[in-house]
């Protein structure tokens, strides 16, 4: 077994590693660039190197400073992590050279599966079930039309060397196939730099159902059961779960015999994912193999209760895998959210800046309810525009898919997050949705489900009155505390009105509110007067918590809350309110007061996430059209294109090209 | 006998109603309160006990006798916030559009002369057309009453003024001498003469909302200390802020118990201040991390901005907080801002209220438009200011101290009593570059020189550990500690007594 061990990677998943390695004895070094000096890596890792400036080609994906790296601290093996250099065939040579371990598969197995069309052939060759198609180079459109006919459609049209979506083309007729086929070629020439393309057969709303496998370096192969993924936003994974609501046992059977048959078949002697698309009739083909970790990882150890990372350290030190196929069980059911620094309610653009509040749900495993946080950040620190925005990872677990969902549902509303914004309102939205409830999943989920982007929705029904009862308990604190100031008259102390009338935003529900011991009743109202049946609110809560962490009759319930003036802003299951609790005749003067109408805005182009403006495509006095651009931004190296929402005329121009703006800056105004 | 006490009730609900169920849907229509509704809000319910409620005016002119109405267009008396006893007067804009007659004036004199006597906050809600012009002299006599009791009161008890509706003319002198003033957004606004006469002098053509709403005032007058949306937030935000304030300059600060340890750390301060000196940080993180529960009642939010002021708790107790704001104009020091903190300073200081300054300046804002507009004397206010308190000063410095403003913003010399700062604090004269190319002028054409120089300059100076070596700072801080630190120096300062030479009055920069 080695002694020290470096991570060649940063954030949530250094630190998960370092973790078990930790566990096992082993010393770990981390690596970080400049912008990661205080990052919690850094801190966790018994060493820790600079290996240079921020921007990621100069510092975590150059090989020479990870091999430095480990001969200046005599680190034995390296794991990469996900990402960065995980799949870099020349990287595991490299330090293979240096006569240091890779902790991943070998470098043949790496480029084996690195190559759709090559990784194909393999699996074709191993007797995986792959999606009808053509694997060879396709000459010219007319070939490919051909090809198309013979699949039968939809067929999709894809680059060989693509990835994440890129250079993807669906075609539901041979005049499609004809007019795509140039199309995605020369995409695949600008993106990858490769121009080939095949062609294939395209699944009707499908599902992303993937084998983890495990091998070692004795020819031993098993899987641990599959992941669903089909939760994507623009092919990026959102939630992801262990098992997969589609598959029986059968079917699982069949899909892992076959991922352990392509694994041996390419000699696979590390963790590593098979990944396959499946339909809604439980029929499945190949898509690719991930030679590294996954993301997605946590999900089948909660369920396997198997330490992939030290699977991967043993089977890397030479170590026989010490599980049988036999051994792996699948128990319960683990759900996993990506908590990412983006904003849903500005269709998930990016959001950086200092992480001001900081406050995870409590890791813990108790009455068969698991809940762990994968992170690499802490309160204090700072997103930045050099990396990948996610957050963290949730993962809950439990004996059945409903309670994990629960858990995980329950999970994020205590998740606190400020400084930035995030996901985790949409990510708790989509925990309450009935399809996802249903396990009806596709990987078009996302985009049929919110066609116009996600959007905050009132509170109705249960949800409202839930959101009201911890508002009254809320108010009700700080109430018996206000009436505990120093330098008060004499005499009869101020006693406290029974009846709120608490508003969450327009909504007015009336509820009568007092102490019952150590708890806080809380008694909705009728029109009439008449008191329905009282909760019993219970939580430690105190002013200044960011959340509300408690139960409603024994049933636990959380609430985010921040303070707003004379009220809160409550956040739960999704839905966010401004509430605010008011005695009756506060009640009756408030809904006296004009709504305000926000500031017109409407006439003005604001920037919608900090970044750099690139070029400003308009002059003032020009007649601008709907959908016409108007100005590109750029944001963590993405540029994003303003278009004009409503025809007009430019009336003064306030940004430069070359100008850092803030979120909701002025860059234009129309007339 | 009955019916005799039955009387009184008619008489009290006749003039409960002001001026009449039409003028009350009205006030109602244009989104605004009337005076009673708002004392309601603004006090503890059936703790208010209206005065004078049956006084009419006694004016005999262009035919004002024809037309009495019991309170005469203010409605006085007491009662109160959260227990604790509160003065106020509500101008009732349907009787006579709150116009202020001779009697009217009296109610007002009568409440300002009881909240003297009995040490109590005085609360006054404006809404009103300004004198009642039939009385002529009369009325201004009662302004002239008003005012003088402004300024006695000055300094004894909290005085604040609330604008919610037209405030103009011989009306807005008395808020102005007041405390502080709060405006309501889009229903109030307060100038000295109105659009119309301003049009007849000047040929302006300006709204009302141009010329004295409540933005204008709030950011660019400085003439109110904070704006609210309407009526209801106001109001309850006046009781959030009585919260906060002293009922006297004797009283003390109000306690309540602390939810909060004011032991607590909070490490993620470590890492407030960024790596790049010259990147900005949001100073009221450090305040809502430092003071009880995140709870901050911010004085001027929205006018120079690149001073924070406001007041909090620490351990129950109030402080007041001054802050330089390195997000904007890299927190320096102009007319405006020093203009804003010396009076939060001296108010502080004249209720017994502890301050605790976050100092991060990095110097006076250069420039003709400065000088001209008088920066020397509006910087020396703030120095005054905080050269003249005997209250608790505790002071931590997290970045930049430099120059005259560091010795303006609550230092050891003017009198601060506890002096921290953070590992990360630079006190020096200036930033190394610019003291370099002063003390090295003959070696500027040599480059290396000067940036070794300049190197040498940053290690020396450009840390807290010269003015720790002198004792102009009792320690250097972690910043994860800062609420334990502040809160155990502010305990220990509790008692703290210093006495000025006995003198007439000082005579401030004004």
């Amino acid at each position: 077994m080695f002694n020290r061990i470096l991570i060649a990677n940063r954030g949530e998943i250094a630190c998960r590693i370092i973790k078990t390695a930790r566990r096992l004895g082993i010393a770990t070094v981390a690596v970080y660039s400049e912008a990661d000096k205080d990052a919690p890596h850094v801190e966790m890792a018994d060493d820790a190197v600079l290996i240079g400036p921020p921007p990621v080609a100069e510092s975590y994906l150059v090989m020479d400073k990870i091999i430095d790296a480990c001969r200046q601290t005599g680190a034995e093996a390296v794991h990469p992590g996900y990402g960065f250099l995980s799949e870099r065939e020349s990287f595991a040579r490299a330090l293979g050279e240096a006569g240091i371990v890779f902790i991943g598969p070998n470098p043949a197995a790496i480029a084996a599966m690195g190559d759709k069309i090559e990784s194909k052939k393999a699996a074709a060759a191993a007797k995986v079930s792959t999606v009808p198609g053509y694997l060879g180079v396709i000459a010219d459109a007319k070939e490919a039309a051909m090809i198309a006919d013979e699949i039968g459609y939809p067929v999709m049209i894809k680059a060989s060397a693509g990835g994440g979506g890129k250079g993807m083309r669906i075609a539901h007729s041979r005049a499609e196939v004809e007019e795509g086929f140039e199309r995605a070629r020369s995409e695949a020439k600008s993106s990858f730099g490769d121009d080939r393309v095949f062609v294939e057969k395209f699944i009707v709303e499908p599902r992303h159902v993937e084998i983890q496998v495990l091998g070692d370096k004795h020819g031993n192969v098993i899987h641990l059961g599959e992941r669903e993924c089909s939760i994507q936003r623009r092919n990026q994974k959102v939630v992801e779960e262990a098992p997969s609501p589609l598959l029986d046992a059968q079917t699982r059977a069949k899909m892992g015999a076959q991922a352990v048959a392509l694994a041996k078949a390419v000699g696979y002697d590390s963790a590593g994912t098979v990944e396959f698309v499946a339909g809604q009739d439980r029929s499945f083909y190949f898509l690719e193999m991930n030679t590294r970790l996954q993301v997605e990882h946590p999900v089948t150890e909660l369920v396997t209760g198997v330490d992939l990372v030290e699977q991967m350290i043993r089977v890397a030190a030479g170590e026989k895998l010490k599980i049988r196929q036999e051994d792996v069980q699948i128990n319960g059911w683990a759900v996993e959210t990506r908590v990412y620094a983006e904003d849903p309610y500005r269709n998930f653009l990016p959001s950086i800046g200092r992480l001001v509040t900081y406050r995870p749900p409590e890791e813990k495993s108790t009455r068969g309810i698991t809940v762990r946080n994968d992170t690499g950040v802490e309160e204090g620190g700072e997103i930045s525009l050099f990396y990948d925005p996610m957050i963290a990872k949730l993962v809950t677990h439990a004996w059945s898919r409903e309670e994990a969902i629960a858990a995980q549902s329950h999970a994020l509303d205590q998740f606190a997050i400020d400084g930035i914004r995030h996901n985790i309102p949409f990510l708790s939205a989509l925990m309450q949705h009935p399809r996802w409830l249903e396990g009806r999943l596709s990987t078009g989920f996302i985009a049929e489900e919110y066609p116009d982007g996600f959007h905050p929705t009132a509170p109705e029904g249960e949800r409202a009155e839930v959101i009201a009862a911890v508002a009254c308990a809320i108010d009700f604190v700080v109430g018996e505390r206000r009436r505990r100031i120093s330098g008060q008259i004499t005499g009869k102390p101020v006693t406290r009105e029974r009846q709120r009338a608490v508003w969450l935003d327009r909504l007015e529900i009336d509820m009568a509110v007092e102490r019952a011991g150590s708890d806080i009743a809380v008694r909705p109202m009728g029109s009439d007067g008449a008191e329905g049946k009282a909760r019993l609110l219970a939580s430690p809560w105190k002013p200044g918590d960011p959340v509300w962490i408690g139960s409603i009759d024994n049933e636990p319930v959380s609430v985010q809350v921040r303070p707003i003036p004379n009220g809160y802003r409550l956040a739960h299951h999704g839905v966010e309110v401004k509430a605010h609790v008011y005695t009756g005749h506060e009640a009756k003067a408030a809904r006296l007061m004009p709504e305000k109408v926000l500031s017109d805005t409407g006439k003005k182009v604001l920037c919608p996430m900090p970044g750099l403006v690139r070029s400003i495509a308009v002059t003032e006095g020009q007649e601008v059209k709907a959908g016409e651009t108007i100005a590109l931004v750029e944001a963590m190296k993405m540029e994003n294109v303003l278009r004009a929402e409503r025809d007009g005329t430019v009336r003064k121009i306030h940004a430069k090209p070359g100008e850092s703006l803030a979120v909701d800056a002025v860059i234009l105004e129309f007339a | 006998m009955k019916d005799i006490l039955e009387k009184l009730d008619m008489r009290r609900v006749h003039a409960r109603l002001g001026g009449g169920q039409g003028r009350i849907d009205a006030q109602h229509k244009r989104g605004k309160l009337t005076a009673r509704e708002r004392i309601d809000l603004l006090m503890d319910k059936n703790s208010f006990e209206e005065f004078d409620m049956f006084v009419e005016h006694r004016c005999v002119d262009f035919g004002a006798e024809r037309v009495k109405i019991p309170g005469d267009g203010v409605v006085t008396g007491w009662g109160t916030i959260n227990g604790r006893k509160v003065f106020v007067f509500a101008k009732d804009f349907t009787v006579f559009g709150g116009a202020l007659s001779e009697t009217h004036a009296q109610k007002i004199i009568k409440i300002q002369d009881m909240a003297l006597k009995a040490r109590a906050p005085i609360i006054g809600l404006f809404d009103a057309g300004g004198a009642r012009i039939q009385e002529g002299v009369a009325a201004l006599g009662g302004y002239g009453e008003v005012f003088k009791r402004n300024v006695i009161a000055s300094g004894v008890v909290p005085q604040i003024s609330v604008i919610m509706g037209p405030c103009a003319g011989g009306d807005v002198y008395s808020p102005a001498m007041t405390d502080f003033i709060f405006m309501v957004r889009d229903t109030s606004y307060m100038f000295v003469t109105g659009p119309d006469v301003v049009k007849t002098v000047t040929n302006e053509v300006v709204t009302a909302e141009e010329l004295g709403g409540a933005s204008v005032h709030a950011t660019k007058s400085s003439i109110a200390d904070g704006a609210f949306d309407n009526d209801v937030e106001c109001l309850l935000q006046i009781r959030r802020l009585v919260d906060f304030l002293p009922a006297n300059c004797d009283a003390g600060v109000p306690e309540w118990p602390s939810f909060d340890d004011p032991d607590r750390y909070d490490h993620s301060l470590d890492t407030l201040v960024p790596q790049n000196p010259n990147k900005p940080y949001d100073m009221k993180e450090l305040i809502t991390k430092v003071v009880d529960e995140a709870d901050f009642f911010e004085i001027s939010p929205t006018f120079a901005r690149n001073i924070v002021t406001g007041f909090g708790r620490m351990a129950g107790s109030t402080v007041g907080f001054v802050a330089n704001q390195p997000m904007v104009l890299a927190g320096v020091l102009d007319s405006d801002a020093s203009r804003k903190a010396a009076r939060f300073v001296r108010f502080c200081n004249a209720f017994r209220i502890p301050i605790v300054t976050f100092v991060d300046v990095p110097g006076f804002l250069p420039g003709t438009s400065q000088e001209y507009g008088g920066l020397i004397k509006h910087g020396a206010k703030l120095l005054f200011a905080y050269s003249q308190c005997t209250v608790p000063l505790v002071t931590v410095i997290t970045r930049k101290a430099f120059g005259g403003a560091y010795d303006v913003m609550a230092s050891k010399h003017i009198g601060a009593d506890v002096n921290y700062a953070w590992p990360t604090a630079q006190i020096a004269v200036m930033g190394a570059k610019g003291a370099v190319e002063i003390i090295f002028r003959a070696d500027l054409a040599d480059p290396d020189m000067i940036a070794q120089r300049t190197e040498e300059y940053e290690e020396r100076f450009l840390s807290p550990f010269v003015a720790a070596e002198r004792g102009y700072l009792d320690e250097v801080i972690m910043p994860f500690g800062t609420r334990k630190r502040v809160a155990r120096a502010l305990a220990m300062l509790r008692d703290k007594h210093v006495e000025m030479p006995r003198k007439k009055h000082d005579n401030m920069p004004l």
